[in-house]
């Protein structure tokens, strides 16, 4: 039971994770929240269920609704964050609300407010552990998910692009005097962001079946909390964040009570934040800002 | 006078200026907080449990509403002196997400259903606590605390280095705002005939914030005209019927680009009075900056 429910956490941990890497790419640059990550996310969900809705297999389902994800990240860069750069902090963290909510309700016009049936597409038998029987789709979901965050691990280390992005989430002005090109670094940033959290989204609806536009404001805000948690600054913090997140959630709806599970995941978060504001892995000061 | 309708109208209006200003108040010392329906809650379920089950008046029941959302806007500000910009702002939010799961779990509070019955919030009552809250705001910012508050938004460091007691500023910003937010809170109980937990949600503190950085956060006056603004802005938009949403979301997008120091500035504001006074060399766009760094 136990171990289950571990389980069961570290797969919900793992779409936490992606949608706190994608705040956290914002976050390094910025210094800011980019609010609208969980309206990408919702919108992934959405864009993968009419892909499999109107027979486009999985495997492509899914790289393309990363990619409409991707997209909507850009229209959410050129003007929530673009315009704004050298305004205050609060403007584009304010824009970025706006943009939520124009997208929540876009989607409501598109896909109704009701919830919608995720379409499966497990072919896989089901995994027997003992007496734990583990989902096909759960490893399906955890694969992809490792699968893709040791892709981005390499891009970012590896590739010159990914320095690129490392210079500019280190400090955005002296990177362009050293030859960095940071509007196309930018660029790539939000796409990045994007794709990781519409993945999560298309993982969240084949892990829950039931998807609705509200479920943007309610996984981004898990997002954040598994970014602080486990320390800005970082992938690796939100990983641990998001599996911190995800096995706190499940465990305490398995032996406390479902309604009591985000008062856990909140007050996580509130005391992480007052007691540990680097987070567990955390490496940035909170003072770094724009410099 | 009013039509029900527009009387109705008014209340909430009325209920969403004091809200702009429980997130004035923090904000004037440069502190974001995303938690303050976590106030509004707290003062809104005290004062309703006050009426409901103790039999105790309206007035009364809404002050100690205020002053219980207040100790605790000052228990979370002591905390909060730590962190500073987007962290408090994260801090609050969880802060606001925890008071309104706690309320969805009481069963004392009725938990999901909320708690029903309470009425009494008439429209010259809610105006009267308006009114009061912004004479309160015109005197503050002239007194030497408001100065107080002015210095510590722009530079705290220098403001503590000048004999200034920033923790107190600072902790007592935040817990005026929760005090006005835990009235507002008890105002909507009284009006709305029935509160549950998810009234109180991120949305609502988000939408406190907007009414005030869209009418302008260089002056308490831009509470009163982002309030106003973005209360009935929504209403003349019901003509876009299922579009009303997205608009009004589009149209903060564009805020932001086209004004992103909101509707009223202090220089409007002396344009408008056209009043002289001392000129002194103020750089709005400089003062809005520190928030948030």
């Amino acid at each position: 039971m136990f171990l289950e429910q571990v389980v069961n956490g570290i797969f919900l941990g793992s779409m936490y994770a992606l949608v706190a890497i994608a705040f956290t790419l914002i976050m390094g640059i910025f210094g800011m929240l980019n609010i609208a990550v969980g309206e990408v996310f919702m919108l992934g969900a959405f864009f993968g269920m009419s892909l499999i809705m109107a027979g486009v297999p999985f495997h492509f389902a899914l790289p393309l609704a990363m990619i409409g994800s991707g997209v909507v990240s850009l229209v959410i860069e050129r003007l929530s964050f673009r315009p704004l750069r050298h305004a205050p902090l609060l403007v584009p963290l304010l824009s970025t609300i706006g943009f939520s909510i124009l997208l929540q309700n876009l989607a409501n016009i598109v896909w109704g407010t009701e919830r919608l049936e995720f379409p499966g597409v497990a072919a896989l038998p089901d995994l027997k552990l003992g007496s734990m029987v583990i989902p096909s789709v759960q490893f399906l979901v955890l694969g992809s998910a490792v699968a893709l965050i040791l892709a981005l691990d390499l891009f970012i280390q590896r590739t010159r692009v990914g320095r690129g992005m490392r210079a500019v989430a280190e400090n955005l002005e002296t990177s362009s005097i050293l030859g960095v090109e940071p509007n196309g670094i930018i660029l790539v940033t939000f796409f990045v962001s994007g794709l990781l959290a519409g993945a999560s989204g298309v993982f969240f609806g084949l892990t829950f079946s039931l998807i609705a536009p509200t479920i943007g404001l309610e996984v981004g805000l898990k997002g954040i909390a598994a970014m602080v948690v486990g320390g800005l600054g970082n992938m690796r913090g939100g990983i641990i964040g998001g599996l911190l997140i995800g096995i706190t959630e499940t465990l305490s709806v398995a032996y406390i009570s479902a309604s009591y599970r985000d008062v856990f995941v909140y007050s996580l978060l509130f005391l992480a934040l007052i007691i540990r504001p680097e987070g567990i892995l955390g490496t940035v000061q909170q003072e770094k800002g724009r410099a | 006078m009013f039509s029900s309708y527009q009387e109705g109208l008014l209340v909430l209006l009325g209920i969403n200026v004091l809200t702009a200003f429980s997130v004035y108040s923090p904000l004037a010392t440069g502190q974001l907080s995303l938690g303050n329906a976590g106030f509004m809650a707290i003062g809104a379920y005290i004062s309703a449990i006050l009426t409901l089950n103790f039999g105790v008046g309206l007035q009364a029941a809404l002050i100690l509403g205020g002053l219980s959302a207040g100790v605790s806007g000052v228990l979370v500000g002591f905390p909060a002196l730590r962190l500073r910009g987007v962290f408090l702002a994260m801090a609050t939010l969880a802060f606001g997400e925890v008071v309104r799961t706690i309320f969805l779990n009481l069963s004392y509070t009725g938990g999901a259903y909320g708690l029903r019955g309470m009425m009494g919030t008439t429209l010259p009552m809610v105006w009267l606590w308006v009114l009061a809250v912004t004479l309160f705001f015109f005197l503050l910012m002239r007194s030497p605390f408001g100065l107080n508050i002015h210095a510590t938004h722009d530079d705290e460091e220098v403001g503590e280095l000048t004999g200034i007691n920033v923790t107190r500023v600072k902790v007592g910003a935040f817990g005026i705002g929760a005090f006005i937010a835990g009235v507002a809170g008890g105002l909507y109980a009284h009006y709305l005939l029935y509160i549950e937990p998810s009234l109180f949600g991120f949305l609502e503190s988000i939408y406190m914030l907007l009414y005030v950085i869209l009418g302008g956060m260089t002056t308490f006056w831009g509470c009163l005209v982002g309030a106003a603004v973005f209360t009935l802005l929504p209403e003349y938009l019901r003509f876009l019927e299922r579009w009303r949403g997205a608009f009004f979301g589009a149209i903060i997008v564009l805020m932001m680009i086209l004004r992103p120091q909101g509707l009223l500035t202090r220089e409007l504001l002396r344009l408008l009075t056209n009043r002289r006074g001392p000129t002194q060399p103020e750089e709005v766009p400089a003062r809005v900056q520190e928030v948030g760094e």
